[in-house]
């Protein structure tokens, strides 16, 4: 899993149909300091996660996990809210 | 399976009910020579590692929900040892 954060999200009218009624959140993943690193992906959510949030997610087979019994063809899934990242040593 | 250092954690109230239970520690990976290598990921403990341990961590599902114990579960990386010692033979470093 990595931290990330919700800066958007994408609509789709057609899209395969068990991605039907699934939020698709653009992902911007983060650095050890919060700061964006790295390229915005899409994501499926799965805990409700909405615009602006410190979240959390999956990637691979396993991102399809929480949907189950259901089978959805996604690749990333946010799983969680973050509520507070605690680092043991400040860095520069 | 990759070596990194614990050097946070993170708290959730909001997630996969899967992970409940279960610490969720920030992960730096580090090189072999003890440089950090790459941006910090999270893991799921299943060692009961704790902040500034050199650990283990398998980064794949099935091996990750096994070692959580949770099956079926939204897991791609999870801590499976606490690294004592690394050996390096002299004449391949």
């Amino acid at each position: 899993m990595q931290l990330g954060r919700i800066i958007g999200n994408v609509v789709c009218t057609v899209k395969n149909a068990s991605l039907v009624g699934k939020k698709l959140l653009l992902v911007q993943p983060l650095d050890r300091h919060a700061r964006p690193k790295g390229r915005v992906f899409v994501a499926v959510d799965s805990v409700g996660a909405g615009a602006g949030e410190l979240i959390y997610w999956c990637r691979g087979r396993e991102a399809s996990f929480p949907f189950l019994p259901n089978e959805i063809p996604t690749e990333a899934t946010i799983v969680g809210i973050v509520d507070s990242v605690n680092l043991a040593k400040p860095e520069s | 399976m990759l070596i990194g250092r614990v050097i946070g954690d993170v708290v959730a109230t909001q997630k996969a009910p899967s992970h409940e239970g279960r610490k969720i520690l920030v992960v730096q990976p580090l090189n072999l020579d003890g440089s950090d290598r790459g941006e910090p990921v999270l893991a799921l403990d299943a060692v009961d590692a704790g902040v500034g341990d050199r650990v283990l961590v398998v980064t794949e599902g099935f091996s990750a929900m096994t070692a959580v114990g949770r099956p079926n579960s939204p897991i791609d990386m999870a801590i499976v040892g606490v690294i004592d010692a690394v050996d390096l033979a002299e004449d391949l470093k």
